[in-house]
């Protein structure tokens, strides 16, 4: 199929241009450590204090953390993936051009940030998570079937930030400067995807609306199907249906900027 | 200590008065002196997977001149040969390996601020403006950071601005201009603190006909009525032939060439050309010192020496064969510089690189 | 002499520099207001989350939430602080990677006060209005018998926790110029570290505490004084007037930083970029 060796390529060239920035990303394994130790005493400290907090035991806290410092700049948690390049196409007016080519501009966009990922995973994420599991007690499975179903999780999680990081990135067509929602986007993201804190320890009421926001998908899915504190399925459908339907939505909106983009002259 | 007086005590109020502080030095003492300077870099290469391999590098070797008060100097030389970092050791922006390095009596590597009021730089390939700010205010920025005394500023500004063509331009940042107006904001900010000595790294780069046109007739200008002492680097030779009266030809860190741009022509042995339309398709002309090079139908192409009359070859031309048109064309200084560096009394040395030795 | 001279000259670029961007930010007044909100939320993003710690525990590391809102108001102010001064300094490397570093070079100013002031960001303000904000809250919340040394301690610990982190910010410039992409790097000692300090020093072991209070002295910016003015004992065996010597660690700190960017600057004239 054509269209999927295409798609395959333009992974494949996010993957390489990210592998090029060498320095940045050996200080980012050691920024996303030197957070990670800080994180997993505070939460050691925290569990010691209410054990069993959010349904986890120490150990499973410990690799919530690891596994957060991983995913970071993977999954683009705060921002500063492949959507930043396409605000700036937006901004400049370069846009006009790929919407005239005939390869769809969600998937050119969701491949190359999938290649990114893919590199920010094995070059950045994998060795904050393997110094975490070497010297701090970590909770992690031992059957292949689970880590399978994890892979799988990480798969989704990508698809649906950078589902989220698409919208935001197409707002810019009508407001014209990313810098505000750029922001917003940091925010939520830190937030909601439960980088401070494990969604399951929110209290109350605010805890049951964050857990089904599409942010959880992040992190909280895929960590709680790694300790096998949730099933699979329902996981793998929780993430599936808010990619869908993000997806989708930014396919809506892609459209309205196109037509947009065609009435002004570009 | 208001801001007059600072300037009193540094003597860099302007040129009118530099040349009283110059003279105070001795009238021989050149503004620009460089004896034996040298600059060698570490260069690490990955040569394997892990092994590094470190060469030393003289991006300059042992260079010497002197450049006097109010020359306008024009330094050449192919890529890598060494003319931005002779430039930047000037500024002050790098220190010299070796060697004795001093302008206006100051040495740059020691004294860089004392030193920096007195210059001024025109990078072309960076601005020295600030990126995302108006025009005007990188000029009012550097009002206050010369310490320009108002009247003097005024004076400046309103001046530069005519010459250079930037009153439309002021209020755009400066990422929006375009090639050749941010040059022109450079110039005019490299001059408005009245500097003694100009220095211009590839200033012409990318520019238009029309720029290139406009900043160099400011240059002349400039060299002409104030005195200001100019060295540009530049690799198109047409800046060269229009401003500088002095060459220098630097290659690989040494300088080959140091003198008057005619004797350029005739170390590089140069010839021009004479071209003639004949009135049908003739055997080659025979008309000695010149030499047939070409023939293509009609026209001839005729090399002969530079030194050599053109009016008494043409009138022997006339005289024996049928014209219909003629052109003379100067010689191509892109072979003239060719020839002097491949000329046999100097012949081209490799970067002298020194495995692992000490430079003390 | 050329010393203080070289001082107040920076000092003078920097205002003038500084002065020029607030100017043009300020041209943009409502996108400028929202840009301070906007940095106020996401820096304060971190004491939300203590607060939802604090919705599920009493205590944490044995503190409690006003002990816990005092150390980060600190923390929080005083690296608010050097960030509005000398934040900007991380973008270093990227000015050497496009080759603009020369040009401050050829100005007539030091060049350590031309990198600060570059892109001063008044919206960093943000960042220390919540700050104080929380501070003045834990001032309020705590159980301290107030004397007037501890009170006096308060501002001094603002004050030398931004001497503190701003040297860290100038040594981690000069680390830049010799490993140009390491911008991160930096980070992780300067938000780490503000991070770090908003937690109480018993909930981290002990080697990181040692760390931390004597091999790069971040545990003077609030922990070491606050544990006094609360009246809680310091993980480490510490004599008495180490409370007192957030002021003697800072400057020392600067001196250092002093050192450190004079050697960078040298090493970049020497060998170029």
């Amino acid at each position: 199929m054509g269209a999927g060796r295409l798609y395959l390529a333009v992974a494949a060239g996010g993957f390489r241009r990210y592998a090029t920035y060498r320095l940045a990303t050996a200080a980012g394994v050691f920024t996303n450590t030197v957070f990670g130790v800080i994180l997993v005493f505070t939460y050691l400290a925290l569990w010691e204090e209410r054990p069993g907090l959010g349904g986890y035991d120490q150990a499973q806290a410990v690799t919530y953390v690891w596994l957060g410092q991983c995913l970071f700049a993977t999954l683009a948690i705060q921002g500063g993936g492949a959507e930043k390049e396409l605000m700036e196409r937006i901004r400049t007016g370069e846009v006009a051009v790929d919407l005239y080519r005939p390869v769809d501009l969600q998937l050119w966009w969701l491949a190359g940030d999938l290649g990114r990922a893919a590199f920010q995973l094995l070059g950045r994420g994998v060795v904050p998570f393997l110094f975490g599991a070497a010297f701090f007690p970590t909770a992690l499975p031992t059957d292949v079937a689970r880590w399978a179903a994890f892979t799988v999780t990480l798969l989704l999680a990508g698809v649906v930030s950078f589902a989220i990081r698409y919208l935001v990135a197409l707002s810019v067509f009508w407001l014209l400067d990313g810098t505000g929602v750029n922001q917003a986007l940091m925010i939520a993201g830190l937030f909601f995807s439960g980088m401070l804190l494990p969604l399951n320890a929110f209290p109350g009421a605010f805890g049951e609306v964050v857990r089904v926001l599409p942010w959880a998908a992040q992190l909280q899915m895929p960590a709680d199907v790694l300790m096998g504190e949730t099933g699979v399925a329902g996981a793998l459908a929780f993430q599936a249906g808010w990619a869908v339907v993000l997806l989708a939505a930014g396919r809506a909106v892609q459209s309205a900027a196109t037509r947009r983009v065609v009435v002004q002259g570009g | 200590m208001g801001d007059e007086a600072f300037i009193g005590a540094d003597g860099a109020a302007g040129v009118g008065e530099a040349i009283g502080v110059g003279e105070a030095f001795g009238a021989d003492e050149a503004f620009i002196e460089v004896d034996g300077v040298e600059k060698v870099f570490d260069v690490r290469r990955r040569t394997g997977f892990l092994k590094r391999e470190r060469r030393r590098v003289r991006a300059v070797d042992s260079i010497s001149f002197r450049v006097a008060r109010g020359e306008m100097v024009g330094y050449i030389g192919p890529n890598g040969a060494g003319k931005s970092t002779t430039i930047k050791m000037l500024t002050g922006i790098l220190t010299p390996s070796g060697g004795r390095l001093r302008v206006a009596g100051i040495d740059p590597s020691r004294e860089r601020t004392r030193l920096a009021h007195r210059i001024g730089v025109v990078f072309g390939q960076r601005t020295t403006l600030w990126w995302d700010l108006p025009l005007i205010d990188s000029y009012r920025l550097m009002h206050r950071m010369y310490r320009i005394p108002d009247a003097r500023y005024r004076e400046n500004l309103d001046r530069l601005v005519e010459l250079l063509g930037l009153e439309d331009l002021l209020e755009v940042p400066v990422r929006q201009l375009s090639l050749g107006q941010r040059m022109r904001g450079d110039v005019a900010a490299a001059l408005l603190h009245d500097p003694e000595v100009l220095y211009l790294d590839e200033p012409t780069i990318g520019l238009d006909v029309m720029s290139k046109a406009r900043v160099r007739a400011f240059l002349r200008e400039l060299n002409a009525e104030r005195g200001t002492t100019v060295l540009l680097t530049t690799h198109d030779l047409q800046d060269i032939e229009q401003l500088c009266s002095r060459v220098m030809v630097i290659d690989h860190g040494r300088l080959v060439y140091d003198g008057a741009l005619a004797g350029l022509h005739e170390v590089g042995e140069s010839e021009r050309m004479l071209v003639v339309d004949l009135e049908r398709e003739l055997p080659p002309i025979e008309a000695p010192p010149a030499r047939v090079v070409k023939v293509e139908g009609p026209r001839q192409w005729l090399a002969f020496p530079a030194s050599e009359s053109a009016a008494a070859l043409v009138a022997r031309v006339a005289a024996d064969h049928p014209l219909v048109d003629l052109s003379v064309r100067e010689p191509d200084i892109e072979a003239v510089i060719a020839r002097v560096l491949n000329s046999p009394a100097e012949p081209p040395e490799a970067p002298r690189e020194d495995v692992g030795r000490v430079i003390s | 002499m050329a010393e203080r001279g070289a001082v107040v000259e920076g000092l003078r670029a920097y205002r003038l520099i500084a002065g020029m961007w607030v100017r043009s930010s300020m041209t943009y007044r409502t996108s400028f207001a929202v840009t301070v909100v906007g940095n106020l939320l996401l820096t304060g993003l971190d004491f939300v989350g203590i607060l939802l710690m604090f919705s599920q525990v009493d205590r944490l590391g044995g503190w409690s939430l006003p002990e816990v809102a005092f150390l980060y108001g600190l923390s929080v102010t005083a690296f608010g602080f050097a960030d509005l001064v000398l934040g900007s300094m991380d973008a270093l490397g990227a000015r050497m990677r496009d080759g603009s570093f020369d040009v401050l070079l050829v100005r007539p100013v030091p060049v350590l006060a031309q990198v600060g002031a570059d892109r001063f960001a008044l919206r960093r303000l943000g960042r220390i209005t919540q700050g104080l904000a929380v501070l003045g809250w834990a001032l309020s919340a705590v159980d301290v018998e107030w004397t007037a040394a501890k009170v006096l301690l308060v501002p001094v610990m603002v004050l030398s926790g931004a001497v503190i982190f701003g040297a860290v910010f100038v040594a981690g410039a000069a680390f830049q110029i010799v490993a140009q992409d390491a911008a991160e790097v930096q980070n992780a000692f300067t938000y780490g570290g503000t991070t770090l300090l908003q937690y109480p020093p018993t909930v981290f072991g002990n080697d990181l505490v040692r760390g931390v209070t004597f091999t790069l002295p971040l545990a003077f910016v609030n922990w070491v004084p606050a544990a006094h003015v609360l009246g809680r004992p310091y993980p480490v065996a510490l004599p008495g007037w180490t409370a007192y010597a957030s002021p003697l660690v800072a400057a020392v700190c600067c001196g250092a930083a002093g050192l450190v960017w004079r050697s960078g600057l040298r090493a970049y004239r020497s060998t170029g970029s």
